[in-house]
């Protein structure tokens, strides 16, 4: 591909993780380098997702390590994760239902803010100008998603499609520098899942975040990612760049050859 | 067509970031106040004052404390009689131990305690939410009934926990007739549901809302539930105990616990959601609906009986006032979550589109 990547800046090793006697990972080691597309893909209940809440400490390994930037965590936790720089989407959207498209993209800010509760409650100087600044930042998200039109609305009364983006979008208002997406693309059509193909390759591009992809559509996968991570029942059964990946007849038996 | 937006271009966000930023809003608002604090003086007789406009206006600083943490924060409570509770007997303890303190400070003072005993009962809802969060309030409520009827300490050694304010005084204005009174509170009230439209639209208010809509996303964005859930506890307390300082002082005068008892708690609960959950505005309709049906159901329904041959004892209006809100209730839970506020405002939006419905 000819792409330039960074070092290592994320890496995981001998996770696992069990829920009673379901081992949604066994014994997983991989690493994210800075700037690249990682994806991880595999079939349901692969435990692909448990992996993205493992990175932002929503679920707790009972092994394993993971070194950020050269810092050790046995014990992430998602606001230690949100304050190192990791966002997130959600498979199944996690948006604030009950506030318009804008607070929910300014929640993305909220690390950002240094006004106090009084400040806030006297719309004190400090609070409003932070205010101002953070939404100025907001609108340029906004820009960057083409949602400008909908940027009032309630989130709960939007199609599914643009929930998505919004998610999308709040992920993006934490000015990540690495981006977890939980198939960020599940359930659209043609045209949508383009677009979300063309944002994820911008904000990569542009901004230079480091990306971890989950998706089903191997299209996509084969095309934007970088280097691709394949699980099978919690376990890794390929790694490696995708015509690598494509060729391992392990992956194509588990996966590829939807043999379940 | 007198409500329309067309021509009012916000070209800043600062604009665009007004409390109420369409600008027949604004005026409409600000004659209501000026209304409020100039007008009604003028017209209002006596028993309006002590019948209806003040214990309105300090419940709907109450309902505002309870909104902030069930309609914001969307935390159950049960426990905000309690609070009133401490708020009022708080301030009078600084008001009779502390010679001099102005009578502003003591309110404010009974309002911060009752915010430190929020967030200690508020501990719960770090782990549970929902009924046994509801319990956890409720206990709130048991405790400080006890402890004001029990402990002479904090009612002065009076018997029976009931104690008595005289000559409130601010600088050199004796607050003596209705008129002073409800002056009084609604400074306050129009100062505090300041800062609250502020704070909700502020972040420590999409923090509340974000952990109320869905807490571990919240979390991922580095909300950090503690301090989120926390600080509603405290806030909404703030506001809950200050109004019960208030109705100690102004409205009540001389009171013992059973002013703040259970019943309080749920009604200010009803009052937010019949008003609407999460809206400052439905706090304010909630009170003025609690406050003003029974009094209309003891005038007009006997005489609406009458009309069909019916005599209805004050028992009768009674009990038609429990069902009346238990019907209520029921409706507002399940066809309009957000209460007459959402009907208020899907009402103006129509009238923005009106005559042309589409
Ligand atoms: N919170 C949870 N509690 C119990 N089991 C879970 C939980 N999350 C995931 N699992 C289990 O872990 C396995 C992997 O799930 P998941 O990571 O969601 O897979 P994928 O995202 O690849 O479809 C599944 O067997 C699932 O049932
Ligand atoms: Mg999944």
């Amino acid at each position: 591909m000819g792409r330039e990547f960074g070092e290592v800046i994320l890496d995981l090793q001998s996770v696992s993780l069990a829920f009673g006697g379901v081992k949604a990972l066994t014994d997983i080691s991989f690493n994210v380098r800075e700037h690249e597309i990682r994806a991880i893909i595999g079939p349901n209940g692969a435990g692909k997702s448990s992996m993205l809440n493992v990175i932002n400490g929503v679920y707790r390994p009972q092994q394993g390590e993971i070194i950020l930037r050269g810092q050790h965590f046995t014990r992430m936790n998602p606001y230690k994760a949100a304050r190192a720089g990791i966002s997130r989407t959600f498979q199944n959207i996690a948006l604030f239902k009950g506030m318009s498209v804008i607070d929910n993209l300014m929640t993305g800010r909220n690390l950002k803010i240094r006004s106090n509760l009084l400040q806030q409650a006297f719309w004190w100087g400090p609070a409003r100008r932070e205010e101002l600044a953070h939404r100025a930042k907001v609108e340029e998200v906004i820009d960057f998603l083409e949602i400008q039109h909908i940027r009032k609305t309630p989130v709960g009364r939007l199609p599914y499609g643009l929930q998505k983006r919004v998610d999308l979008g709040r992920a993006l208002a934490m000015e990540p520098s690495i981006l977890l997406l939980d198939e960020p693309m599940a359930g659209m059509n043609v045209e949508e899942k383009q677009d979300m193909c063309r944002f994820i390759l911008d904000v990569n591009d542009q901004f230079g975040t480091t990306i971890v992809l989950i998706e089903h559509d191997m299209g996509v996968v084969m095309d934007v990612s970088d280097r691709v991570v394949v699980l099978d029942y919690g376990r890794k059964i390929g790694d490696g760049v995708p015509d690598e990946v494509r060729a391992n007849p392990e992956v194509v038996s588990a996966y590829l050859g939807a043999s379940h | 067509m007198l409500y329309r937006e067309n021509g009012q271009f916000r070209t800043s966000y600062a604009a665009d970031q007004q409390i109420f930023p369409i600008a027949q809003d604004r005026w409409a608002i600000l004659a209501i106040v000026v209304f409020a604090f100039v007008g009604v003086p003028l017209l209002v007789d006596e028993y309006l004052f002590r019948a209806i406009l003040i214990p309105f206006l300090i419940l709907s600083l109450a309902a505002i404390g309870v909104n902030i943490l069930v309609g914001y924060c969307g935390q159950i409570t049960l426990g905000a009689g309690a609070f009133m509770a401490v708020g009022a007997y708080a301030a009078y303890n600084f008001h009779i131990r502390l010679d001099g303190l102005p009578l502003l400070v003591s309110f404010l003072l009974g309002g911060c305690t009752a915010a430190a005993v929020g967030i200690f009962f508020g501990i719960p809802s770090l782990r549970v939410r929902g009924l046994y969060l509801a319990v956890a309030t409720l206990a709130a409520q048991f405790f400080t009934d006890w402890v004001f009827l029990r402990v002479p300490w904090f009612t002065n050694n009076a018997s029976s926990g009931s104690v008595s304010v005289a000559n409130l005084q601010i600088l050199s204005w004796q607050i003596e007739t209705p008129t002073d009174k409800y002056l009084l509170c609604l400074t306050i009230l129009v100062v505090f549901a300041l800062l609250a439209k502020n704070m909700t639209r502020c972040a420590i208010g999409r923090q509340w809302m974000a952990i109320r809509d869905m807490d571990v996303a919240a979390e991922v964005i580095g909300i950090r539930p503690l301090f989120a859930k926390l600080s509603a506890f405290a806030v909404s307390s703030f506001f809950v105990g200050t109004a019960g300082a208030l109705w100690g002082f102004v409205h009540l005068a001389s009171w013992e616990p059973a002013a703040f008892s259970v019943d309080r708690s749920f009604q200010l609960l009803f009052m937010v959601i019949i008003g609407g959950l999460g809206s400052i505005m439905g706090s304010f309709f909630g009170a003025a609906f609690i406050v003003i049906l029974p009094i209309m159901l003891n005038q007009f329904l006997p005489a609406i009986g009458r009309v069909f041959g019916i005599s209805i004892s004050t028992a009768g209006v009674s009990h038609a006032e429990l069902i009346i809100f238990g019907v209520l209730i029921i409706f507002f839970l399940i066809k309009e979550p957000h209460g007459i506020a959402r009907m208020w405002s899907t009402g103006k939006e129509k009238l923005r589109l009106w005559p042309f419905p589409h």
